[in-house]
């Protein structure tokens, strides 16, 4: 099954090799791997979708610890969550089907953000299975182009993922072998 | 202070302790050569940057210290690469330094440029690519202590070369390094103490698997103690030789593939399996299907990813193992397993019955032989490292080490042409000692060229080649699984005798049993190194075996005398 894995990391070169590379290494799949910028200066965040099994996972987890740059890694596929993603799509537009793209749109809450005579770009943001829902739903009026961002993941609830802040790290992966 | 980049490099290496170090110079370190003879190191001239990295880690084995190594770009770092694998696999604690094209060319397929990071990264524990002279001294300091601290491994720093050559005003930094995602420092908790004592209390066939992380965290004596109180047999891995006594009656030798045959029948017997700074290594465990299903298991590791990685365990502890032993040892009480104990060492005898150092003389020289009478003519007091192959599990199996950091070889990756390098940064780290490497005819002449270094450098170490005229190990494979056809392994050597007078030094030939002790002594009495051509039987096979992905308990056993027996007889 779907795993996602969210993992916080020094904002140095390499690290995102470092990652992908020990995916490649270890004999994982990523399904989707996002990073980007975090509230601590320094540090960057990693959403990585990966299909494997529970056992596999904490094999990964513990694995990921071992790189110096990783910070701290949680499995949020177990926990509430908010998972998004998002896509543009580029869709050919007719004079008859423009009407039909609209309403579309509009019934799955994306929005239009490029138009010409002949073709629409529509963003949509969720998480992926309305997402896949929506391209099923275009895919017969002619899709052009598609990109998606792959997904992003916070856990529900009041408390921060970096529970550790003093430099630390470790702490979750710590305390899960210490308690 | 004004300093260059190299200078910066030179002034960080002594203050982190740094004596020797083993390389070759090259376009894009040139500065840092510079610079070295302005500072109080050895520098040690290799023939092959592999020679180098297996000095260093070979130092850093017999010393307990971080070795370094360093190389030029391109050539010189790929060189490298064996020698940082083995140095990973086997969690040696080793700094890597390689000179890299100036910032500007990099990434432009400049001469002699290759992504040394990039190709290194899966095979070292961390690594830095430097291109500001200001990074140097900070990069070096995390580098020594990221490859000393937690499971031991190498660190690689690829230094640009305008780096090297830059000055700035600097002044040393000895404060705490703070890495943020480099916790070393883990340790169980009170519970899992507790439940570990309960375990122990409760076993009634409990065995002891000693690894290398015996020796790394120094809990030599903290095992004794442990095994002595609790009356638990301690087997050990191929890395962990020599982390408790050879000759203890506790000691039940080797475990694995060319493991004692009690030993492997005990693991698959036991009812609680000890693993100590071990990882469980396919070479170990044989099938993990059927691996000790009688047995529960604690795992103490310092590394987390080692629990329950290769086999699920019923407790891990993560922690430095000699920490966790002296907390396990506060309240460990003392234990009798006279059954237990008695019922191995009966199954010691069969093993005995075919041992080949029982056999009537049959006039040919075998290499139990040989690594037998060295142990016995030197008293064991001999730091010993192999090469790779037959030789190596003989020297496993009969030179019994009673001291620890006596032995170095290269278990993980199963480097051939460890052994002459290895061997001179042993002897270097401990000039006192003495040092002989026993090699294979095959894995020698991959790194032969460093009988130069010895030479050169005046180093004393002492060469046997168990020389069969095989690739031995994969001519046993051969010999048992494809049906004796020898694609490849004959090897014609050239006169290793011959080889050692052309490096000024002495060469010796051994064809039968009773020249072994003769040469041996004199090897020991000669000045400089000494290399013995011990010629034994061509198509010996060592034994027992557990077949790749066989059960632990279904070894192919060496036949007694007069009755052919191929496999195990008593299966469980």
């Amino acid at each position: 099954m779907n795993h996602t894995i969210v993992a916080l990391v020094e904002d140095k070169p390499g690290v995102l090799n470092r990652v992908a590379s020990l995916f490649r290494r270890r004999a994982f799949n990523i399904e989707s791997l996002t990073v980007g910028h975090t509230e601590q200066p320094g540090v960057s965040r990693m959403t990585i979708v990966v299909d494997s099994d529970d056992v596999s996972i904490e094999r990964l987890i513990a694995y990921l610890y071992k790189l110096v740059n990783v910070i701290q890694v949680e499995d949020l596929t177990h926990v509430p969550r908010v998972t998004r993603d998002l896509a543009m799509i580029k869709v050919s537009a007719t004079p008859e089907n423009r009407t039909h793209i609209m309403q579309t749109v509009d019934v799955f809450r994306a929005r239009i953000v490029d138009v010409t005579n002949t073709s629409f770009i529509i963003e949509i943001t969720g998480d992926e299975e309305k997402i896949e829902g929506f391209v099923e739903v275009l895919r017969p009026l002619g899709i052009i182009e598609m990109v998606r961002t792959g997904v992003v993941a916070m856990a529900r609830g009041g408390a921060p993922l970096y529970v550790n802040g003093n430099g630390n790290g470790n702490g979750v992966h710590a305390a899960h072998y210490a308690s | 202070m004004k300093l260059t980049g190299a200078q910066i490099l030179w002034e960080t290496l002594v203050r982190e302790g740094v004596e020797v170090v083993f390389g070759y110079p090259g376009g894009a370190n040139l500065p840092i050569y510079d610079a070295m003879l302005d500072y109080p190191v050895r520098h040690v001239l290799t023939r092959h940057e592999q020679g180098a990295a297996h000095m260093a880690d070979g130092y850093a084995r017999a010393s307990g210290r971080v070795g370094v190594a360093m190389a030029t770009s391109g050539p010189g770092a790929t060189n490298l690469v064996t020698g940082i694998a083995t140095a990973m696999m086997d969690s040696s604690p080793v700094v890597f330094i390689t000179g890299q094209v100036a910032s500007r060319f990099i990434g432009f397929d400049a001469f002699q440029e290759t992504d040394v990071t990039g190709i290194t990264l899966p095979i070292t524990k961390h690594n830095y690519l430097v291109t500001r002279t200001e990074e140097i001294g900070p990069t070096l300091r995390e580098a020594f202590y990221i490859a000393r601290t937690g499971r031991p491994g190498p660190v690689l720093v690829d230094i640009a070369k305008d780096a090297q050559q830059n000055a700035i005003e600097w002044e040393y930094n000895g404060g705490p390094i703070k890495m943020r995602g480099y916790r070393p420092d883990l340790r169980p908790g009170t519970r899992q103490i507790q439940q570990a004592l309960e375990m122990i209390a409760a076993a009634k066939r409990p065995l002891i698997l000693a690894g290398q992380g015996v020796l790394l965290s120094n809990a030599m004596s903290e095992l004794r103690e442990f095994a002595e109180r609790a009356n638990i047999p301690v087997a050990m891995t191929l890395l962990g030789i020599g982390c408790f006594p050879a000759t203890h009656p506790l000691n039940l030798g080797m475990m694995g593939m060319h493991g004692e045959a009690w030993v492997n029948h005990a693991i698959q017997e036991a009812d609680l399996l000890l693993a100590f700074g071990m990882r469980f290594d396919d070479r170990v465990t044989g099938n993990v299907n059927t691996y000790a299903r009688n047995a529960r298991k604690i795992h103490i590791d310092i590394d987390p990813a080692e629990i329950n990685k290769n086999i699920k365990v019923d407790l891990g502890l993560v922690g430095d193992l000699r920490d966790t032993l002296r907390q396990i040892l506060e309240h460990l009480e003392p234990q009798e397993h006279t059954d237990w104990l008695a019922h191995i060492t009966e199954m010691k005898g069969d093993s005995a019955v075919r041992d080949v150092q029982n056999l009537p003389p049959d006039g040919h020289l075998y290499a139990a032989h040989v690594i037998h009478d060295l142990w016995r003519t030197t008293g064991g007091n001999v730091l010993v490292t192999t090469d790779v192959g037959q030789h190596q599990m003989w020297s496993a199996q009969y030179f019994k080490q009673d001291h620890p950091h006596m032995w170095i070889t290269s278990g993980g990756l199963g480097t051939m042409g460890f052994g002459l390098p290895s061997a001179i940064g042993a002897k270097i780290a401990r000039p006192d000692q003495e040092v002989w490497t026993i090699v294979g005819d095959g894995g020698f002449q991959m790194t032969q060229a460093e009988l130069s270094t010895a030479a050169q450098e005046n180093v004393k170490v002492n060469v046997a080649i168990i020389n069969n005229g095989f690739l031995g190990m994969v001519r046993q494979w051969q010999e048992f699984f494809y049906e004796r056809r020898y694609a490849a392994t004959p090897m014609r050597s050239p006169d290793f005798v011959k080889i050692a007078e052309a490096h000024g030094l002495t060469g010796l030939r051994v064809t039968t049993r009773e020249e072994v002790i003769p040469a041996i002594q004199r090897a020991g009495r000669t000045e400089g190194t000494v290399v013995i051509d011990f010629r034994v039987e061509q198509e010996d096979s060592v034994y027992p075996m557990v077949p790749t992905g066989a059960d632990l308990h279904n070894m192919i056993r060496r036949p007694v005398p007069n009755r052919i027996v191929e496999t195990a007889q008593d299966e469980i």
